[in-house]
């Protein structure tokens, strides 16, 4: 047993969708939480800790407050967890941590977007605007690219081999049901013939935004043993916060998801070969690579060999992002890095109907945001 | 339709940064406390919190710590310079700088490769660029 003692309980996830007109943010978060409630056998009024992600233009502040009102819960412990890619990881931890601090016992964690043909431009003010938008580097593209091109030239990995991690994932996503590129499968070629957008990275190891949601409720390990879903236990948690832009990264080869992999790791009593499922975040084909190297299943420079050595299918030897990854499977927003635990969830669940790992046990998930800068590692296990 | 590039949103703080690109002078803050340059403007030295920050001038000289070249920007604005590069420049007094690499070929730049701040207009704001040493 770990010190969080706690569980998954309940999950869900909505659809990813290209366009959403008519949606409101809120009324995908209200959906999608009913079912993750569901899903746990609870009643709403059981929801006493609720974490939602920032919601730039349609609700700036005051968002826990809003969704309270809106789903008409009464939490007493709420907070907005604002950790980019790894915001859903994030939320993982500290609803553990709030159970176990006796503030609540019971806590929806959800994200959701809305997207429409042109979105508002937010009126940001911050360093980045002042000093990278100017250059002509708006958006995550180029940090990665940069990182890509470091990793390049400093360790030789090839967009060969991270072509062949694509590809991968592609042919996995064919197994999920929602997986929004589904019925899209592609080749090795198709990914290195694919354009290039931040060379040396091209169109099909960029993710793709699309909208959609996810929520989980944790609960006390004692208290999911007795709801209707076998318990996910939260094994280990780890989490590391960098820089902001990819100029005030501290290292382009490897990033804060390292010491947060270790530290999971560490908690759960396990290393990462003991994973049964690596459910990685791959906001760009690159953070596959570092990833794999951070977490120590190969060394420093290898991660683009490894990845093109194994099988990452659902019977491979080593079973990687089930669902396609964000990259296959579709990136909603925050809720697209959340897809990672709601697919760990499954697998360790034995619910992963169709692409269902052997007696999984294990799962690593990531989470990522920014220029590789907030990350958040959790070790799911299933009780035995 | 013709976008205007987005220009720089100074700030008091970082007035001096950008008024000293106007003379075409790379100033940058420096902390004797710490013996080190910052960048970009802060209220204090992130690595002693120090606030005794003095502006001076750099030497405008750095290298290629890495670099993209972009095809598809995000922001629409840059559409016609496509391909260009952005690159990330390691400044000979130590912090680092998101820069474009001007006055060569995308396919010229390289990790590593010296660099030498180069002045260039956009939307009536000077910015630093960079140039390939060789060429300067």
């Amino acid at each position: 047993m770990s010190h969080w003692d706690c569980a998954i309980a309940g999950i869900a996830e909505l659809t990813p969708t290209r366009r959403t007109e008519g949606e409101t943010t809120l009324g995908m978060i209200a959906r999608v939480s009913a079912e993750a409630v569901a899903d746990a056998g609870l009643e709403p009024a059981a929801i006493d800790g609720l974490l939602v992600g920032p919601q730039v233009g349609e609700t700036p502040q005051h968002v826990p407050a809003t969704v309270s009102e809106y789903l008409g819960l009464r939490p007493t412990m709420s907070n907005v967890v604002d950790l980019g890619g790894a915001s859903g990881a994030g939320m993982a931890w500290r609803a553990a941590a709030a159970i176990n601090a006796g503030m609540c016992e019971a806590v929806l964690c959800v994200l959701a977007n809305t997207r429409e043909a042109t979105p508002p431009r937010s009126p940001n003010r911050n360093p980045i605007r002042e000093f990278d938008v100017p250059f002509g580097a708006s958006g995550a593209n180029a940090a990665y690219a940069m990182i890509a091109q470091a990793h390049m030239h400093h360790y030789g990995t090839t967009s060969e081999q991270l072509a062949t991690a694509v590809a991968a994932q592609r042919r996995n996503a064919a197994r999920h049901p929602q997986a929004i590129f589904r019925d899209a499968p592609i080749t090795v070629d198709d990914v290195l013939n694919s354009p290039w957008v931040a060379e040396p990275l091209r169109l099909l190891e960029v993710v793709m935004p699309c909208a959609g949601g996810a929520a989980f409720v944790v609960t006390s390990a004692r208290r999911a043993r007795t709801l209707r879903q076998p318990p996910v236990l939260l094994a280990g948690a780890g989490e590391k916060v960098t820089h902001r832009a990819i100029s005030g990264a501290p290292d382009l080869l490897s990033g804060p998801l390292k010491p947060a992999m270790a530290r999971a790791f560490q908690q759960a009593g396990v290393d990462a070969g003991q994973m049964d499922l690596l459910s990685l975040y791959d906001c760009y084909s690159i953070m596959l690579a570092v990833t794999v190297e951070d977490a120590g299943l190969c060394p420093p420079g290898q991660g683009g060999p490894w990845l093109a050595a194994h099988d990452l299918s659902a019977e491979g030897d080593q079973p990687l992002n089930t669902h396609g990854g964000q990259l296959s499977f579709g990136q909603a927003d925050l809720a697209g890095g959340m897809s990672h635990i709601i697919e760990a969830v499954r697998q360790l669940r034995h619910q992963a109907e169709g692409r269902q790992i052997a007696n999984a046990r294990h799962a690593l998930i990531t989470g990522n945001g920014a220029t590789m800068s907030e990350a958040t590692a959790l070790v799911l296990r299933r009780e035995q | 339709m013709t976008l205007s590039k987005p220009g720089p949103q100074a700030s008091p703080l970082s007035q001096p940064f950008w008024d000293g690109c106007r003379e075409r002078r790379l100033r940058l803050q420096y902390c004797p406390d710490s013996d080190r340059w910052v960048f970009y403007p802060r209220a204090l030295d992130p690595h002693s919190w120090s606030t005794n920050l003095q502006w001076r001038d750099a030497s405008g000289r750095g290298t290629v710590a890495s670099f993209i070249v972009v095809h598809k920007p995000g922001h629409p604005a840059f559409q016609d310079e496509v391909p260009y590069v952005v690159a990330l420049i390691d400044l000979e007094e130590g912090p680092r700088m998101l820069s474009n690499v001007v006055g060569c070929a995308p396919d010229q730049v390289r990790i590593g490769q010296p660099v030498r701040v180069h002045w260039v207009e956009q939307g009536g704001e000077v910015l630093p660029k960079f140039i390939p040493e060789e060429t300067a």
